[in-house]
Protein backbone atom coordinates (compact mmCIF):
# COMPACT_ATOMS: atom_id res chain seq x y z
CA UNK A 1 0.00 0.00 0.00
CA UNK A 2 2.64 2.37 0.81
CA UNK A 3 4.56 1.44 -2.28
CA UNK A 4 1.53 2.16 -4.10
CA UNK A 5 1.40 5.69 -2.49
CA UNK A 6 4.60 6.39 -3.77
CA UNK A 7 4.09 5.66 -7.13
CA UNK A 8 0.77 7.61 -7.33
CA UNK A 9 2.55 10.63 -5.65
CA UNK A 10 5.59 10.80 -7.40
CA UNK A 11 3.71 10.13 -11.32
CA UNK A 12 0.55 12.60 -10.75
CA UNK A 13 1.08 14.26 -7.51
CA UNK A 14 4.39 15.48 -7.70
CA UNK A 15 5.17 15.23 -10.82
CA UNK A 16 8.89 15.93 -11.26
CA UNK A 17 8.58 17.90 -14.38
CA UNK A 18 5.44 19.55 -13.77
CA UNK A 19 4.91 20.08 -9.84
CA UNK A 20 9.16 19.61 -8.89
CA UNK A 21 10.87 21.65 -11.99
CA UNK A 22 12.95 19.17 -12.34
CA UNK A 23 14.45 17.99 -16.10
CA UNK A 24 13.11 21.12 -17.88
CA UNK A 25 15.97 20.94 -20.60
CA UNK A 26 14.68 17.94 -22.16
CA UNK A 27 11.04 19.04 -21.13
CA UNK A 28 11.31 21.60 -23.53
CA UNK A 29 14.29 20.43 -25.58
CA UNK A 30 13.23 17.30 -26.69
CA UNK A 31 9.52 17.70 -26.89
CA UNK A 32 9.18 18.12 -30.49
CA UNK A 33 7.45 14.98 -31.58
CA UNK A 34 5.95 12.50 -29.99
CA UNK A 35 8.32 9.59 -30.57
CA UNK A 36 11.52 11.62 -29.52
CA UNK A 37 9.81 12.27 -26.26
CA UNK A 38 9.29 8.91 -25.43
CA UNK A 39 12.64 7.14 -26.77
CA UNK A 40 13.73 10.17 -24.39
CA UNK A 41 11.59 8.98 -21.68
CA UNK A 42 12.40 5.44 -21.91
CA UNK A 43 16.16 6.19 -21.45
CA UNK A 44 15.62 7.63 -18.23
CA UNK A 45 13.10 5.33 -16.75
CA UNK A 46 16.46 3.01 -17.45
CA UNK A 47 19.27 5.01 -16.08
CA UNK A 48 17.17 6.73 -13.29
CA UNK A 49 16.12 3.41 -11.67
CA UNK A 50 19.86 1.48 -12.19
CA UNK A 51 21.98 5.03 -11.35
CA UNK A 52 19.89 5.27 -8.12
CA UNK A 53 19.98 1.90 -6.93
CA UNK A 54 23.81 3.04 -7.58
CA UNK A 55 24.11 5.84 -5.76
CA UNK A 56 22.14 4.44 -2.83
CA UNK A 57 24.78 2.10 -2.71
CA UNK A 58 27.20 4.74 -2.77
CA UNK A 59 25.97 6.32 -0.13
CA UNK A 60 25.20 3.75 2.59
CA UNK A 61 28.12 1.82 2.31
CA UNK A 62 31.15 4.28 1.21
CA UNK A 63 30.38 7.55 1.87
CA UNK A 64 28.50 7.39 5.14
CA UNK A 65 31.26 4.15 6.57
CA UNK A 66 34.26 6.73 5.73
CA UNK A 67 31.88 10.15 7.19
CA UNK A 68 32.70 11.85 3.88
CA UNK A 69 28.84 12.63 3.18
CA UNK A 70 30.18 16.22 2.04
CA UNK A 71 31.39 14.41 -0.87
CA UNK A 72 27.78 12.94 -2.40
CA UNK A 73 27.31 15.90 -4.70
CA UNK A 74 30.91 14.88 -6.62
CA UNK A 75 30.71 11.28 -6.27
CA UNK A 76 26.61 10.86 -7.24
CA UNK A 77 27.79 12.86 -10.62
CA UNK A 78 30.23 11.04 -11.43
CA UNK A 79 28.13 7.70 -10.86
CA UNK A 80 25.60 9.25 -13.05
CA UNK A 81 28.33 9.95 -16.02
CA UNK A 82 30.19 6.59 -15.68
CA UNK A 83 27.35 4.79 -15.46
CA UNK A 84 25.49 6.16 -18.53
CA UNK A 85 28.98 5.50 -20.32
CA UNK A 86 28.63 1.84 -19.14
CA UNK A 87 25.36 1.32 -20.06
CA UNK A 88 25.65 2.79 -23.87
CA UNK A 89 28.68 0.59 -24.04
CA UNK A 90 26.37 -2.42 -22.77
CA UNK A 91 23.51 -1.65 -24.82
CA UNK A 92 24.94 -1.71 -27.73
CA UNK A 93 26.75 -5.08 -27.31
CA UNK A 94 23.88 -6.77 -25.57
CA UNK A 95 20.75 -5.14 -27.06
CA UNK A 96 21.04 -3.70 -30.53
CA UNK A 97 17.38 -3.21 -30.86
CA UNK A 98 16.96 -1.00 -27.40
CA UNK A 99 20.47 1.22 -28.33
CA UNK A 100 19.25 2.26 -31.46
CA UNK A 101 15.93 3.52 -29.73
CA UNK A 102 17.61 5.02 -26.54
CA UNK A 103 21.17 5.28 -27.98
CA UNK A 104 21.18 9.27 -28.75
CA UNK A 105 19.67 10.05 -25.78
CA UNK A 106 22.13 8.23 -23.64
CA UNK A 107 24.51 11.32 -23.55
CA UNK A 108 22.10 14.13 -23.22
CA UNK A 109 20.95 11.97 -19.51
CA UNK A 110 24.17 12.85 -17.72
CA UNK A 111 23.21 16.61 -17.63
CA UNK A 112 19.35 15.59 -17.43
CA UNK A 113 18.73 17.07 -13.16
CA UNK A 114 16.07 14.62 -12.57
CA UNK A 115 18.39 12.04 -12.54
CA UNK A 116 20.84 13.75 -9.71
CA UNK A 117 17.87 15.21 -8.03
CA UNK A 118 16.06 11.80 -7.58
CA UNK A 119 19.32 10.13 -6.07
CA UNK A 120 19.45 12.99 -3.62
CA UNK A 121 16.06 13.00 -2.78
CA UNK A 122 15.72 9.25 -1.89
CA UNK A 123 18.88 10.05 0.91
CA UNK A 124 16.77 13.35 2.11
CA UNK A 125 13.55 11.22 2.16
CA UNK A 126 15.74 8.01 4.18
CA UNK A 127 13.95 5.58 1.86
CA UNK A 128 15.28 2.32 1.90
CA UNK A 129 16.63 0.47 -1.14
CA UNK A 130 13.35 -0.62 -2.16
CA UNK A 131 11.63 1.95 -1.53
CA UNK A 132 14.09 4.28 -3.67
CA UNK A 133 14.03 1.78 -6.10
CA UNK A 134 10.12 2.39 -6.46
CA UNK A 135 10.64 6.33 -6.08
CA UNK A 136 12.98 6.57 -9.22
CA UNK A 137 10.74 4.10 -10.89
CA UNK A 138 7.45 6.39 -10.77
CA UNK A 139 9.74 9.46 -11.20
CA UNK A 140 10.66 8.31 -14.51
CA UNK A 141 7.31 7.24 -15.48
CA UNK A 142 5.66 10.18 -14.64
CA UNK A 143 8.47 12.31 -16.12
CA UNK A 144 7.86 10.03 -19.30
CA UNK A 145 3.91 10.77 -18.81
CA UNK A 146 4.64 14.87 -18.65
CA UNK A 147 6.75 14.99 -21.46
CA UNK A 148 5.02 12.57 -24.20
CA UNK A 149 1.40 14.30 -23.34
CA UNK A 150 3.57 17.56 -23.81
CA UNK A 151 5.07 16.33 -27.14
CA UNK A 152 1.63 15.97 -28.68
CA UNK A 153 0.45 19.12 -27.36
CA UNK A 154 2.87 20.68 -29.26
CA UNK A 155 2.45 18.99 -32.62
CA UNK A 156 -0.92 20.55 -32.61
CA UNK A 157 0.51 23.80 -31.50
CA UNK A 158 2.65 23.64 -35.21
CA UNK A 159 0.16 24.55 -36.98
CA UNK A 160 -1.96 27.27 -34.87
CA UNK A 161 -1.97 30.25 -35.63
CA UNK A 162 0.09 32.48 -33.16
CA UNK A 163 1.01 36.12 -33.12
CA UNK A 164 5.22 36.00 -34.00
CA UNK A 165 6.49 36.69 -30.05
CA UNK A 166 4.51 33.85 -29.11
CA UNK A 167 5.49 30.97 -31.34
CA UNK A 168 7.90 28.45 -30.38
CA UNK A 169 9.18 28.50 -26.56
CA UNK A 170 6.51 31.23 -25.28
CA UNK A 171 3.51 29.32 -26.23
CA UNK A 172 5.30 25.57 -25.18
CA UNK A 173 5.88 27.56 -21.60
CA UNK A 174 1.87 28.61 -21.45
CA UNK A 175 1.08 25.36 -22.44
CA UNK A 176 3.30 23.58 -20.08
CA UNK A 177 1.64 25.75 -17.15
CA UNK A 178 -1.98 24.60 -18.54
CA UNK A 179 -0.63 20.88 -18.07
CA UNK A 180 0.60 21.86 -14.84
CA UNK A 181 -2.55 23.20 -13.70
CA UNK A 182 -4.34 19.92 -14.61
CA UNK A 183 -2.07 18.05 -12.88
CA UNK A 184 -2.83 19.74 -9.61
CA UNK A 185 -6.15 18.63 -10.10
CA UNK A 186 -4.81 15.55 -8.88
CA UNK A 187 -4.04 16.88 -4.89
CA UNK A 188 -5.67 15.20 -2.46
CA UNK A 189 -5.60 11.77 -4.37
CA UNK A 190 -3.74 9.89 -1.11
CA UNK B 1 37.82 35.84 -30.14
CA UNK B 2 40.58 38.61 -29.94
CA UNK B 3 38.04 40.86 -31.53
CA UNK B 4 35.96 41.28 -28.61
CA UNK B 5 36.42 43.23 -25.93
CA UNK B 6 36.70 42.40 -22.31
CA UNK B 7 33.39 44.89 -22.07
CA UNK B 8 31.64 43.03 -24.73
CA UNK B 9 32.44 39.57 -23.32
CA UNK B 10 31.02 40.66 -19.61
CA UNK B 11 27.87 42.79 -21.31
CA UNK B 12 26.90 40.07 -23.38
CA UNK B 13 26.04 37.35 -20.65
CA UNK B 14 23.80 40.38 -19.25
CA UNK B 15 20.96 40.64 -22.22
CA UNK B 16 22.03 40.00 -25.54
CA UNK B 17 23.05 36.29 -24.80
CA UNK B 18 20.97 36.34 -21.52
CA UNK B 19 21.10 32.54 -20.48
CA UNK B 20 17.66 32.82 -19.13
CA UNK B 21 15.62 34.34 -21.42
CA UNK B 22 17.79 34.04 -24.78
CA UNK B 23 19.62 30.98 -25.01
CA UNK B 24 17.23 29.19 -22.40
CA UNK B 25 19.32 27.31 -20.01
CA UNK B 26 19.27 26.51 -16.83
CA UNK B 27 15.64 26.53 -16.67
CA UNK B 28 14.89 23.84 -13.67
CA UNK B 29 16.33 26.60 -11.24
CA UNK B 30 14.98 29.38 -12.58
CA UNK B 31 11.46 27.89 -12.26
CA UNK B 32 11.62 26.03 -9.26
CA UNK B 33 12.97 28.60 -6.81
CA UNK B 34 11.57 31.80 -8.28
CA UNK B 35 8.79 31.69 -6.20
CA UNK B 36 9.88 34.99 -4.24
CA UNK B 37 12.17 37.90 -5.00
CA UNK B 38 14.75 36.51 -2.44
CA UNK B 39 15.01 33.13 -3.30
CA UNK B 40 16.00 34.34 -6.87
CA UNK B 41 18.41 36.94 -5.83
CA UNK B 42 19.90 34.04 -3.60
CA UNK B 43 19.82 31.15 -6.40
CA UNK B 44 21.49 33.39 -8.10
CA UNK B 45 24.34 34.50 -6.49
CA UNK B 46 24.83 31.17 -5.71
CA UNK B 47 25.15 30.21 -9.01
CA UNK B 48 27.42 32.80 -10.35
CA UNK B 49 29.70 32.16 -7.61
CA UNK B 50 30.12 28.24 -9.44
CA UNK B 51 30.25 29.64 -12.65
CA UNK B 52 32.98 32.17 -11.90
CA UNK B 53 35.14 29.82 -9.53
CA UNK B 54 35.01 26.86 -12.05
CA UNK B 55 35.43 29.46 -15.04
CA UNK B 56 38.60 30.16 -13.49
CA UNK B 57 39.97 26.78 -12.74
CA UNK B 58 39.08 25.09 -16.07
CA UNK B 59 40.86 28.23 -18.01
CA UNK B 60 43.72 27.64 -16.06
CA UNK B 61 43.85 24.03 -16.17
CA UNK B 62 42.52 23.59 -19.70
CA UNK B 63 46.17 22.64 -21.47
CA UNK B 64 46.66 20.45 -18.62
CA UNK B 65 43.62 17.61 -18.96
CA UNK B 66 43.93 15.29 -22.14
CA UNK B 67 40.75 15.79 -24.51
CA UNK B 68 38.81 12.65 -23.82
CA UNK B 69 38.31 13.15 -20.11
CA UNK B 70 37.99 17.15 -20.55
CA UNK B 71 33.70 16.60 -20.12
CA UNK B 72 33.98 13.94 -16.82
CA UNK B 73 36.86 16.33 -15.86
CA UNK B 74 35.19 19.64 -15.89
CA UNK B 75 31.81 17.56 -14.01
CA UNK B 76 34.32 17.07 -11.10
CA UNK B 77 35.41 20.78 -10.49
CA UNK B 78 31.89 21.78 -10.77
CA UNK B 79 30.95 19.61 -8.05
CA UNK B 80 33.50 20.63 -5.86
CA UNK B 81 32.78 24.13 -5.96
CA UNK B 82 29.00 23.20 -5.73
CA UNK B 83 29.86 21.12 -2.29
CA UNK B 84 32.03 24.33 -1.52
CA UNK B 85 28.91 26.72 -1.95
CA UNK B 86 26.68 24.09 -0.16
CA UNK B 87 28.71 24.23 3.19
CA UNK B 88 28.82 27.36 3.31
CA UNK B 89 24.95 28.16 2.77
CA UNK B 90 24.32 25.53 5.75
CA UNK B 91 26.93 27.87 7.99
CA UNK B 92 26.22 31.48 7.09
CA UNK B 93 22.67 31.56 5.61
CA UNK B 94 20.79 28.06 6.78
CA UNK B 95 17.35 29.77 6.34
CA UNK B 96 18.07 30.43 2.50
CA UNK B 97 19.38 27.52 2.20
CA UNK B 98 16.32 25.33 3.86
CA UNK B 99 14.28 27.41 1.13
CA UNK B 100 16.54 26.35 -1.82
CA UNK B 101 17.05 23.14 -0.77
CA UNK B 102 17.74 20.27 -3.41
CA UNK B 103 18.11 23.50 -6.22
CA UNK B 104 21.73 23.84 -4.68
CA UNK B 105 23.35 20.47 -5.05
CA UNK B 106 21.38 20.84 -8.80
CA UNK B 107 23.80 23.73 -9.72
CA UNK B 108 26.24 20.79 -11.16
CA UNK B 109 23.65 19.74 -13.83
CA UNK B 110 22.64 23.33 -14.53
CA UNK B 111 23.37 23.50 -18.45
CA UNK B 112 24.52 27.13 -17.83
CA UNK B 113 27.82 25.95 -15.98
CA UNK B 114 28.97 23.01 -18.03
CA UNK B 115 27.92 24.97 -20.86
CA UNK B 116 30.42 27.78 -20.35
CA UNK B 117 33.19 26.01 -19.25
CA UNK B 118 32.92 23.93 -22.45
CA UNK B 119 32.31 26.57 -24.61
CA UNK B 120 34.27 29.65 -22.90
CA UNK B 121 36.63 28.70 -20.36
CA UNK B 122 38.22 25.79 -22.44
CA UNK B 123 38.96 27.84 -24.78
CA UNK B 124 39.92 31.45 -23.38
CA UNK B 125 42.25 32.88 -21.53
CA UNK B 126 41.70 33.44 -17.38
CA UNK B 127 40.82 37.00 -17.83
CA UNK B 128 38.19 37.17 -20.32
CA UNK B 129 36.90 33.54 -18.74
CA UNK B 130 36.48 35.24 -15.07
CA UNK B 131 34.49 38.20 -16.92
CA UNK B 132 32.32 35.65 -19.06
CA UNK B 133 31.19 33.89 -15.81
CA UNK B 134 30.30 36.93 -14.42
CA UNK B 135 28.64 38.60 -16.87
CA UNK B 136 26.70 35.14 -17.67
CA UNK B 137 26.27 35.01 -13.62
CA UNK B 138 24.75 38.52 -13.45
CA UNK B 139 22.54 37.75 -16.26
CA UNK B 140 20.99 34.47 -14.58
CA UNK B 141 20.89 36.59 -11.51
CA UNK B 142 18.29 38.98 -12.84
CA UNK B 143 16.52 36.89 -14.80
CA UNK B 144 15.88 34.97 -11.54
CA UNK B 145 15.64 38.27 -9.23
CA UNK B 146 12.96 39.54 -12.14
CA UNK B 147 10.88 36.41 -12.16
CA UNK B 148 11.08 36.08 -8.50
CA UNK B 149 9.88 39.71 -8.23
CA UNK B 150 6.83 39.43 -10.59
CA UNK B 151 5.98 35.97 -8.95
CA UNK B 152 5.75 37.67 -5.28
CA UNK B 153 4.26 40.63 -6.54
CA UNK B 154 1.48 39.21 -7.88
CA UNK B 155 1.20 35.91 -5.95
CA UNK B 156 1.70 37.12 -2.41
CA UNK B 157 1.45 41.07 -2.68
CA UNK B 158 5.13 41.78 -1.63
CA UNK B 159 8.05 42.43 -2.83
CA UNK B 160 11.46 40.88 -1.70
CA UNK B 161 9.66 39.84 1.52
CA UNK B 162 7.56 43.25 2.14
CA UNK B 163 4.12 42.94 2.09
CA UNK B 164 2.30 45.92 1.06
CA UNK B 165 -1.36 44.96 0.88
CA UNK B 166 -3.13 42.53 3.50
CA UNK B 167 -5.49 40.57 0.65
CA UNK B 168 -4.31 37.34 -0.64
CA UNK B 169 -2.51 37.61 -3.62
CA UNK B 170 -3.25 35.43 -7.08
CA UNK B 171 -2.17 31.98 -5.49
CA UNK B 172 -1.23 30.24 -9.10
CA UNK B 173 1.93 32.84 -9.67
CA UNK B 174 3.24 31.48 -6.57
CA UNK B 175 2.31 27.91 -7.59
CA UNK B 176 4.27 25.89 -10.47
CA UNK B 177 1.54 27.01 -13.27
CA UNK B 178 2.38 30.47 -12.43
CA UNK B 179 6.15 29.96 -13.49
CA UNK B 180 5.73 28.66 -16.23
CA UNK B 181 3.44 31.13 -17.48
CA UNK B 182 5.33 34.32 -16.64
CA UNK B 183 8.50 32.74 -18.31
CA UNK B 184 6.68 32.21 -21.08
CA UNK B 185 5.38 35.76 -21.18
CA UNK B 186 8.41 37.60 -20.24
CA UNK B 187 10.58 35.38 -23.43
CA UNK B 188 7.46 36.78 -25.36
CA UNK B 189 7.89 39.94 -24.39
CA UNK B 190 11.26 39.64 -24.79
CA UNK B 191 11.07 38.59 -28.29
CA UNK B 192 8.26 41.00 -29.16
CA UNK B 193 10.78 43.71 -28.26
CA UNK B 194 13.83 42.40 -30.44
CA UNK B 195 11.20 42.26 -33.74
CA UNK B 196 10.65 45.84 -32.80
CA UNK B 197 13.93 46.94 -32.90
CA UNK B 198 16.43 44.49 -34.80
CA UNK B 199 19.77 45.28 -33.25
CA UNK C 1 43.98 23.27 -26.77
CA UNK C 2 44.57 20.87 -24.55
CA UNK C 3 48.34 19.48 -25.37
CA UNK C 4 48.31 16.12 -23.36
CA UNK C 5 47.84 13.07 -25.31
CA UNK C 6 44.91 10.96 -24.58
CA UNK C 7 47.05 7.68 -23.73
CA UNK C 8 44.58 5.60 -21.25
CA UNK C 9 47.08 6.53 -18.62
CA UNK C 10 47.39 9.55 -18.78
CA UNK C 11 43.49 10.10 -18.87
CA UNK C 12 43.04 8.20 -15.52
CA UNK C 13 45.92 9.97 -14.11
CA UNK C 14 44.26 13.27 -14.41
CA UNK C 15 41.11 12.05 -13.35
CA UNK C 16 42.47 10.73 -10.18
CA UNK C 17 44.28 14.06 -9.53
CA UNK C 18 41.62 16.37 -10.58
CA UNK C 19 39.27 14.09 -8.20
CA UNK C 20 41.82 13.58 -5.11
CA UNK C 21 42.37 17.51 -5.52
CA UNK C 22 38.95 18.65 -4.87
CA UNK C 23 38.08 16.22 -2.18
CA UNK C 24 41.01 17.29 -0.38
CA UNK C 25 40.07 20.68 -0.96
CA UNK C 26 36.58 20.12 0.20
CA UNK C 27 37.63 18.21 3.21
CA UNK C 28 39.60 21.22 4.59
CA UNK C 29 36.12 23.32 3.65
CA UNK C 30 34.39 21.03 5.36
CA UNK C 31 36.46 20.96 8.63
CA UNK C 32 36.19 24.59 8.16
CA UNK C 33 32.74 25.07 8.32
CA UNK C 34 31.84 22.26 10.54
CA UNK C 35 31.37 24.86 13.56
CA UNK C 36 29.90 27.32 11.97
CA UNK C 37 26.85 24.37 10.68
CA UNK C 38 26.98 23.02 14.02
CA UNK C 39 25.88 26.41 15.48
CA UNK C 40 23.62 27.54 12.88
CA UNK C 41 21.54 24.13 13.72
CA UNK C 42 21.76 24.69 17.16
CA UNK C 43 20.70 28.10 17.09
CA UNK C 44 17.53 26.75 14.68
CA UNK C 45 16.47 24.80 17.55
CA UNK C 46 17.11 27.02 20.15
CA UNK C 47 14.82 30.37 18.15
CA UNK C 48 12.26 27.17 18.01
CA UNK C 49 12.62 26.47 21.89
CA UNK C 50 12.29 30.18 22.76
CA UNK C 51 9.50 30.22 20.80
CA UNK C 52 7.46 27.49 22.13
CA UNK C 53 8.16 27.79 25.71
CA UNK C 54 8.78 30.57 28.05
CA UNK C 55 10.19 31.61 31.50
CA UNK C 56 13.20 29.06 31.37
CA UNK C 57 16.65 29.90 32.50
CA UNK C 58 17.97 26.60 31.46
CA UNK C 59 19.69 25.45 27.91
CA UNK C 60 17.03 23.28 26.68
CA UNK C 61 19.51 22.28 24.24
CA UNK C 62 22.05 20.76 26.73
CA UNK C 63 19.74 18.95 28.51
CA UNK C 64 17.58 17.40 25.96
CA UNK C 65 16.84 13.79 25.63
CA UNK C 66 14.39 10.87 23.74
CA UNK C 67 11.65 9.31 24.33
CA UNK C 68 10.27 6.50 22.75
CA UNK C 69 6.78 6.85 21.17
CA UNK C 70 3.76 4.54 20.28
CA UNK C 71 4.93 4.09 16.98
CA UNK C 72 8.45 2.88 17.78
CA UNK C 73 10.37 5.84 16.41
CA UNK C 74 11.25 8.54 19.12
CA UNK C 75 11.20 12.21 19.54
CA UNK C 76 13.42 14.76 21.32
CA UNK C 77 12.08 16.22 24.01
CA UNK C 78 13.59 19.68 25.26
CA UNK C 79 12.87 20.48 29.11
CA UNK C 80 12.90 24.07 30.01
CA UNK C 81 13.36 24.76 33.24
CA UNK C 82 13.30 27.90 36.13
CA UNK C 83 15.48 27.35 38.92
CA UNK C 84 16.22 24.09 38.20
CA UNK C 85 12.31 23.12 38.34
CA UNK C 86 10.69 22.03 35.27
CA UNK C 87 8.16 24.60 33.78
CA UNK C 88 7.82 22.88 30.41
CA UNK C 89 8.57 21.02 27.96
CA UNK C 90 9.64 21.30 24.03
CA UNK C 91 9.01 18.58 22.26
CA UNK C 92 10.41 18.29 18.14
CA UNK C 93 8.02 16.12 16.70
CA UNK C 94 7.48 15.16 12.57
CA UNK C 95 4.48 13.69 10.69
CA UNK C 96 5.60 12.13 7.30
CA UNK C 97 2.00 12.39 6.04
CA UNK C 98 3.06 15.68 4.61
CA UNK C 99 2.33 16.82 1.17
CA UNK C 100 5.62 16.09 -0.03
CA UNK C 101 8.28 14.83 2.94
CA UNK C 102 8.32 15.35 6.18
CA UNK C 103 7.38 18.21 8.54
CA UNK C 104 9.54 19.24 11.72
CA UNK C 105 7.24 21.21 14.36
CA UNK C 106 8.59 22.20 17.93
CA UNK C 107 5.56 22.09 20.00
CA UNK C 108 5.52 23.37 23.46
CA UNK C 109 3.48 22.44 26.24
CA UNK C 110 3.16 23.85 29.99
CA UNK C 111 3.49 20.76 32.38
CA UNK C 112 -0.37 20.73 32.53
CA UNK C 113 -0.72 19.54 28.96
CA UNK C 114 -1.71 22.83 27.50
CA UNK C 115 0.18 23.95 23.77
CA UNK C 116 1.79 27.13 24.85
CA UNK C 117 3.07 27.41 21.02
CA UNK C 118 3.90 25.63 17.75
CA UNK C 119 6.37 26.54 15.37
CA UNK C 120 7.26 24.64 12.29
CA UNK C 121 10.67 23.87 11.99
CA UNK C 122 10.89 22.32 8.32
CA UNK C 123 9.19 21.64 5.65
CA UNK C 124 8.80 20.83 2.14
CA UNK C 125 5.15 21.67 1.63
CA UNK C 126 3.87 23.43 -2.20
CA UNK C 127 4.53 27.61 -1.55
CA UNK C 128 1.84 29.44 -1.31
CA UNK C 129 -0.34 26.45 0.00
CA UNK C 130 0.74 24.03 2.62
CA UNK C 131 3.68 26.49 3.58
CA UNK C 132 0.69 28.78 5.04
CA UNK C 133 0.76 26.67 8.07
CA UNK C 134 4.13 28.80 9.07
CA UNK C 135 1.29 31.90 9.32
CA UNK C 136 0.56 32.95 12.65
CA UNK C 137 -3.25 32.52 11.67
CA UNK C 138 -3.37 29.19 11.60
CA UNK C 139 -0.75 28.27 14.68
CA UNK C 140 -2.76 30.44 16.71
CA UNK C 141 -5.55 27.76 16.88
CA UNK C 142 -3.42 25.61 18.79
CA UNK C 143 -2.24 27.41 21.31
CA UNK C 144 -3.64 27.53 25.10
CA UNK C 145 -5.18 24.05 24.06
CA UNK C 146 -4.60 20.83 25.47
CA UNK C 147 -4.36 17.72 23.31
CA UNK C 148 -5.68 15.99 26.37
CA UNK C 149 -9.31 17.34 26.51
CA UNK C 150 -9.63 18.79 23.45
CA UNK C 151 -9.75 17.23 19.30
CA UNK C 152 -7.32 19.39 17.69
CA UNK C 153 -8.18 17.59 14.25
CA UNK C 154 -9.27 19.26 11.70
CA UNK C 155 -12.60 20.10 11.18
CA UNK C 156 -13.03 17.59 8.37
CA UNK C 157 -12.02 14.84 10.73
CA UNK C 158 -14.35 15.82 13.43
CA UNK C 159 -12.02 18.35 15.32
CA UNK C 160 -11.81 21.84 16.39
CA UNK C 161 -9.25 23.48 13.79
CA UNK C 162 -9.41 25.02 10.25
CA UNK C 163 -7.89 23.67 7.70
CA UNK C 164 -5.61 26.03 5.50
CA UNK C 165 -7.61 26.56 2.41
CA UNK C 166 -6.41 23.92 -0.51
CA UNK C 167 -4.32 22.56 1.81
CA UNK C 168 -6.23 20.29 4.06
CA UNK C 169 -3.32 17.28 4.01
CA UNK C 170 -0.67 19.39 5.11
CA UNK C 171 -3.14 20.82 8.17
CA UNK C 172 -3.89 17.44 8.74
CA UNK C 173 -0.03 16.29 9.36
CA UNK C 174 0.23 19.30 11.41
CA UNK C 175 -2.15 18.05 13.05
CA UNK C 176 -1.25 14.93 13.19
CA UNK C 177 2.43 15.96 14.74
CA UNK C 178 0.99 17.92 17.34
CA UNK C 179 -0.93 14.78 18.66
CA UNK C 180 1.98 12.64 18.81
CA UNK C 181 4.25 15.07 20.62
CA UNK C 182 1.05 15.14 23.21
CA UNK C 183 0.47 11.66 23.44
CA UNK C 184 4.66 10.68 24.03
CA UNK C 185 4.64 13.55 25.98
CA UNK C 186 1.23 12.47 28.00
CA UNK C 187 3.08 9.07 28.23
CA UNK C 188 5.42 10.18 30.64
CA UNK C 189 2.65 10.61 32.77
CA UNK C 190 2.81 14.22 32.46
CA UNK C 191 -0.23 16.26 31.15
CA UNK C 192 -3.46 15.82 32.30
CA UNK C 193 -3.94 12.97 34.34
CA UNK C 194 -1.38 14.34 36.71
CA UNK C 195 -3.48 16.76 38.40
Amino acid sequence: MEYLVIIISTIFINNIVLAKFLGICPFLGVSKNTSTAVGMGGAVVFVMTISTIMTYLVQHYILIPLDIAYMQTVTYILVIAFLVQVVEIVLKKVSPDLYQALGVYLPLITTNCTILGVAILVIQNNYNLFESVIFAIGNSIGFTLAISMFSSLREQLDTADLPEAMQGIPAALITASILSMAFMGFAGLV
Amino acid sequence: MATISNKEVFLKGIIRENPVFVILLGLCPTLGVTSTAINGLGMGIATLFVLVMSNVVISSVKSLIPDKVRIPAFIVIIAAFVTVVQLLMAAYTPALNDQLGLFIPLIVVNCIVLGRAEAFASRNTVVSSILDGLGMGVGFTLALTLLGSIRELLGSLSIFGWKFAEADGMLVFVLAPGAFITLGFIIAIMSWLKNRNPV
Amino acid sequence: MATIKSSFVNLLVTLTVITLVAGLSLGYVFQWTKEPIAKAQMQKQLQAIEAVVKGYDNNPVVEKFKVATAAGDSLEFFPAKEKGELIGMAVKTKSSKGYSGDIWLMVGFSMDGTIQNAVVIEHKETPGLGSKMTDPKFLKQYMGRNPGSENLNVKKDGGSVDAITGATISSRAFSEAVQKAYDTFHSMSYGNDQQ
